[in-house]
């Protein structure tokens, strides 16, 4: 039995439909309930809705054989856990935005808001830019709008939030999208029904290219 | 003394095995102090796992750390002969921050290493008792084995930066072929041999083809020495748990040649890991060669979780009346037939019995059975 952790959402609909075509089906995950597991003997497959940013979480500690994660959880957290494959799916960016009027003072040591303090971290380091992070859960738009922080690092799909706000984006840190991730342990014991799956959804990538 | 060897936890069984093995092949019990100067670790910070030290000051003033390694103290105290090998293994307490919580844990670890003239015989010796370490735990395991002379000719051939090279290190620890393609096109660099290194992976007889293909000058002797060891490991019937996988990466800067770990299906995480740490010998001063794993028992109790169906053979119940002579007759009795007795006021909560007893005037009568 495969276990695949799947992020509870829209993404995590998209990438199951690409399990399905690629031969992985669980009909009863399409009933309308609030069940979170759901299995298909048959295939030997069991897929599970779990939290976006839990789903590293799972894999990395084996619970989920394979699961999909967006890149900027496997940045934030660096799961030991093997990156198999881009869906190109949930494509977005890791950014730094501020108020349009922003100046950047370099005399001082920058304020930062961001829910990703592990990515802010080593961008700013590898800019030897002494910083002040301020880890925010949400909402982290406002920040700079309220001064609690002169920029904040934060994703960005279509700006249209930041825009709303009167943010903009300053630079480009990373792009982002979502990525097959895998338990080290499990690619060694499960390998080839690993294998297969990778190689489908490869397939279905390069089709669509 | 007769030990009952079904009593043993998995890591305690894991334990005597290894002992065992490593005796067998001639390797002595290195025992060590708890403690070690802080000063070593902070000399060779990047060996360790983990920043985080445990400290404290002793009483003569000298800042001490709780052992957050081995290796390093092992080095430190050997006398590195270089006409013959130190063989060594260990079977002690680490002290590191566990990831994700941020707290420390006591890790127990068992390990060995070689340190002095290390040849080919040597390192085919230590990746046999690393994959007879495995054997120990289950007999579902997989020992991966890179090496990093081959890995490091490939990424050198590339003529890449620095930064870049870095970041390919992590693409390859993590399979991340796009992402190396993604580096590639980026340096402008015809990443091919590289993918199609890290994309193969098994049995030495699967990965030859790649590796003649990019076997070179520089990398010509390690090459044929992984292809010499993958061979002598298949002919002692190991073939079938050993793949080449060369995303196996360990810090460059202190490991070349062989690196390897190891797997037990049943556990989220490598259990075993090791490799030639040379470069680490030369920081530290020391011009022999050395190589040694380590096992960390610390996940062992995650494997085989098969509940017991009894926490006990048999409880028995007394009171305050009851003749506590007549009571020890009855636990020695049973006790001599191999039962497990637990003598109670009362039956404690959640424990799991086959048989009630209660201890009467007129001897000891059956309350209940549930065998």
């Amino acid at each position: 039995m495969l276990n695949v952790a799947l992020p509870k959402g829209r993404l995590g609909e998209k990438v199951y439909s690409m399990f399905e075509k690629a031969g992985f089906e669980c009909p009863s995950i399409k009933e309308n309930n609030r069940k979170l597991i759901f299995e298909n003997e048959e295939k030997a497959v069991r897929y599970f809705w779990v939290k976006p940013s839990d789903v590293a979480i799972y894999v990395e500690r084996g619970a989920a054989d394979i699961g999909v994660a967006g890149k900027d959880i496997l940045l934030e957290y660096e799961p030991e856990v093997y990156e198999l494959l881009d869906l190109n799916i949930g494509k977005c960016k890791m950014a730094v935005a501020a108020k349009a009027d922003f100046r950047d003072d370099t005399q001082k040591t920058l304020r930062v808001a961001t829910k990703f303090t592990n990515i802010t971290k080593n961008y700013y380091a590898a800019r030897g830019r002494d910083i002040d992070i301020i880890h925010l859960n949400g909402s982290i738009e406002i920040a700079p709008i309220l001064d609690l922080s002169d920029v904040i690092v934060d994703i960005v799909e279509t700006g249209t939030t930041l825009k709303e706000n009167n943010l903009e984006v300053i630079e480009s840190i990373v792009p982002i999208s979502a990525r097959m991730i895998a338990n080290k342990s499990s690619f060694k014991f499960k390998g080839s029904q690993i294998e297969n799956i990778v190689n489908e959804l490869a397939k279905q990538l390069e089709n669509k290219k | 003394m007769d030990i009952d060897y079904s009593v043993l936890k998995e890591d305690e069984k894991a334990v005597f095995e290894m002992r065992n093995l490593y005796q067998k092949y001639g390797y002595t019990q290195y025992k060590m102090s708890k403690f070690e100067e802080y000063d070593l670790y902070v000399r060779n910070k990047d060996f360790l796992v983990s920043d985080n030290i445990i400290t404290f000051t002793d009483t003569n003033g000298k800042l001490m750390a709780l052992k957050p390694d081995v290796t390093l103290s092992i080095i430190k105290n050997c006398k590195a002969p270089d006409n013959c090998v130190e063989k060594v293994y260990y079977n002690e307490n680490v002290y590191r921050v566990s990831k994700g919580t941020h707290s420390f844990k006591e890790i127990m670890q068992v390990g060995l290493e070689c340190i002095g003239l290390i040849d080919d015989y040597c390192i085919y010796e230590v990746l046999m008792l690393a994959a007879k370490s495995l054997e120990g735990i289950s007999n579902d395991y997989i020992l991966d084995i890179s090496h990093m002379g081959i890995v490091s000719s490939v990424i050198d051939s590339l003529n890449i930066s620095d930064e870049s090279r870095e970041e390919i290190l992590t693409c390859i620890g993590a399979k991340n072929i796009n992402g190396f393609s993604r580096i590639c096109e980026k340096e402008n660099v015809n990443g091919e041999k590289l993918i199609k290194l890290v994309s193969n992976y098994g049995d030495i007889e699967k990965v030859k083809p790649v590796l003649e293909e990019i076997r070179n000058e520089t990398n010509e002797k390690d090459v044929d020495q992984l292809i010499k060891i993958a061979q002598m490991l298949n002919n002692c019937g190991l073939g079938d748990k050993i793949r080449i996988d060369f995303s196996v990466i360990n810090d460059m800067n202190y490991y070349n040649g062989f690196v390897f770990k190891g797997f037990v299906k049943g556990i989220a995480s490598g259990v075993l890991s090791g490799g030639q740490y040379d470069k680490l010998m030369r920081k530290m001063g020391k011009r022999s060669k050395a190589i040694g794993f380590a096992v960390y028992l610390d996940m062992l109790e995650r494997l085989n979780e098969t509940e017991k169906p009894y926490d006990v053979d048999a409880v028995i119940l007394y009171d305050e009346n009851s003749d506590i002579e007549a009571l020890d007759n009855a636990v020695r009795l049973l006790a001599g037939n191999g039962k497990s007795v637990m003598v109670q006021r009362s039956i404690p909560e959640k424990i799991k019995y086959k048989q009630l007893l209660r201890l009467r005037e007129r001897g000891v009568e059956i309350v209940e059975n549930n065998a």
